[in-house]
């Protein structure tokens, strides 16, 4: 059997640079293994400008930000296979992946990355009443139709879920001579970016309607009419306000979900709020020697946090390979009053390296104080002048600022 | 000449009220300037960035994606969606190759977004 230092899965924004990161650490029998026919992940097909912003201070279009990942990968030849699907991993971390040229292929690894990304959450998720009918989509399957097969859905759209992907999609479409009829969003404020909402909503006058959703799909043979109607706070229908709308297509934007199909017969922990894998600070696993990272690990809003967290865990993995990675005593972080989840799920009792704290908060905040504390004591404090669930907070924490842990890290929004 | 606009340029999302009389524009409610510059520039001519998709040939896909060099009218966006339409290259292509120049009298050049590699 084939034997690797560092396996990495899926060769898009976390993939390429954990496998840059793992390559300029010393590290050269790295194999990626990517399913689709190039490397790049879903940037090829966000042709949307406003990546990399913090890591190359410019704004790139996702194509752009992919390229030069890409050229990296290249220029380090660092091995990968294209059109190549892991199908089974397990705890002795043999890794079996197929396609058509090699046909099924077993690994040994030392290490292997989990950087699959996530995938879109689909009409089933949420329970749409209506008929099954086709002509409904998820925004991203469109986005792919549209911008890397040159096949537009439909003419007339509705759009549920203000998710930035369907946002960007609206103005994609009007863009391409459809016409978007409306965004429903369940929520009484937008989970897309608020740039979002003006450049792709008011730009083209296509409403937005908050505090609504999808009560009926109708059509003989394909969508021809969906229902909305509001909620109210605990997101009951209320009578008498549905408005009905003319479309072909439904393009859904709900949500995404980390891919993490591949660990399901696995004992991995976890978490039922981010829905990725459990992982302590060094983006292990609770199966040793596997790590995650990226939107596998929990879903991003920034591309450039995907690449900064793999690189990160690259650099972890990199020390397990080189036997220099000691396992500790560890304590659990919580998400305290105002924060959904954190990550990592738990930290050294005593860390030796600096510790990222990604947090996402309940809802929006203005003028608030995140707290980080162990027991009484506060490690850091920051002051924030707006919090979104839409965006994540990422917060360092130095070895200096921790000390000695003795009990869990706790982070928590105080309202001034 | 009154008008009121979402400010972009971060999550604050400040309300901005801009009134504008002859040459002198004032902006009330932002929080910095950067946003105080957004809604001038609002209120002189909306710009925006575009970023389409035109036709390629010998390339893994049928599409390249392409992005405006700069800020374009907002006026302009459809302009140069219909200019994209008649455009079609032929791979290979390098990212930042310029496709066009000045594409629809906008002020900007059409550039590609990606390498694609001849394929057939």
């Amino acid at each position: 059997m084939k034997q690797v230092d560092m396996i990495i899965i899926g060769g898009g924004s976390a993939g390429m640079s954990a496998a840059i990161a793992a390559k300029e650490a010393g590290i050269d029998n790295i194999l990626i293994l990517e399913r689709k026919e190039e490397l790049g992940g879903i940037l090829q097909q966000c042709i949307h400008n406003g990546f990399g912003l913090q890591t190359f201070h410019e704004e790139l279009s996702g194509p752009m930000y992919a390229q030069r990942f890409i050229d990296q990968i290249h220029a380090y030849r660092i091995p990968y296979r294209l059109c190549s699907d892991v199908v089974w991993i397990d705890e002795r971390l043999r890794v079996q992946y197929v396609n058509a040229e090699e046909g099924y292929v077993w690994v040994q690894a030392k290490t292997i990355l989990l950087a699959c990304g996530c995938y879109e959450r689909n009409r089933g998720a949420i329970s749409i009443p209506g008929k099954r009918l086709p002509g409904v989509y998820t925004a991203g399957s469109a986005q792919r139709f549209l911008n890397l097969e040159n096949i537009l859905v439909g003419k007339n759209i509705f759009i549920l879920g203000s998710g930035d992907i369907g946002l960007i999609m609206a103005r994609r479409m009007t863009l391409e001579g459809a016409n978007v009829l409306g965004v429903a969003e369940i929520m009484p404020y937008s989970n897309g970016l608020n740039r979002n909402i003006v450049q792709c909503l008011k730009d083209f006058a296509i409403p937005l309607y908050l505090s609504h959703t999808i009560v009926d799909i109708q059509g003989d043979f394909h969508v021809e009419r969906v229902v909305i109607a509001q909620v109210d706070e605990h997101r009951n229908i209320l009578p008498k306000t549905q408005k009905s709308f003319a479309v072909d297509t439904l393009l859904l934007s709900i949500g995404l979900l980390p891919e993490m199909s591949l660990a399901d017969h696995l004992d991995m922990e976890m978490d039922s709020k981010s829905k990725g894998a459990k992982v302590n600070a060094h983006y292990e696993t609770s199966i040793p020697h596997i790590y995650a990272c990226g939107n596998a690990l929990h879903v991003h809003d920034i591309v450039d946090f995907v690449s900064m967290e793999a690189h990160e865990a690259a650099l972890c993995a990199v020390q397990d390979i080189k036997g220099q990675y000691h396992r500790q005593k560890q304590f659990s972080t919580q998400a305290g009053s105002g924060i959904s989840y954190v990550l990592p799920h738990s930290v050294d009792a005593q860390p030796s390296q600096n510790i990222t704290l990604c947090v996402r908060s309940i809802r929006p905040y203005k003028q608030v104080m995140i707290n980080i504390r162990t027991g009484d004591r506060i490690i850091k404090t920051i002051t924030k002048r707006y919090l979104l669930p839409s965006e994540m907070e990422r917060i360092i924490l130095k070895p200096s600022d921790i000390g000695i842990l003795e009990e869990s890290l706790i982070v928590e929004v105080k309202e001034s | 000449m009154k008008k009121t606009f979402d400010c972009i340029v971060c999550p604050m999302s400040c309300h901005l009220e801009v009134t504008k009389q002859k040459d002198d524009i004032q902006v009330r409610g932002n929080s910095c300037l950067k946003g105080a510059a957004f809604a001038r520039q609002e209120m002189i001519e909306p710009m925006r960035m575009l970023t389409t998709t035109i036709r390629i040939e010998h390339a893994i896909y049928p599409l390249l994606p392409v992005i405006t060099s700069r800020n374009v009218p907002k006026a302009k966006l459809f302009a140069i969606m219909e200019a994209c339409k008649h455009v079609c290259v032929s791979a290979p292509v390098h990212v930042n190759d310029v496709i066009v120049k000045n594409i629809a009298d906008s002020g900007a050049d059409l550039l590609a977004s990606r390498s694609m590699e001849r394929r057939i």
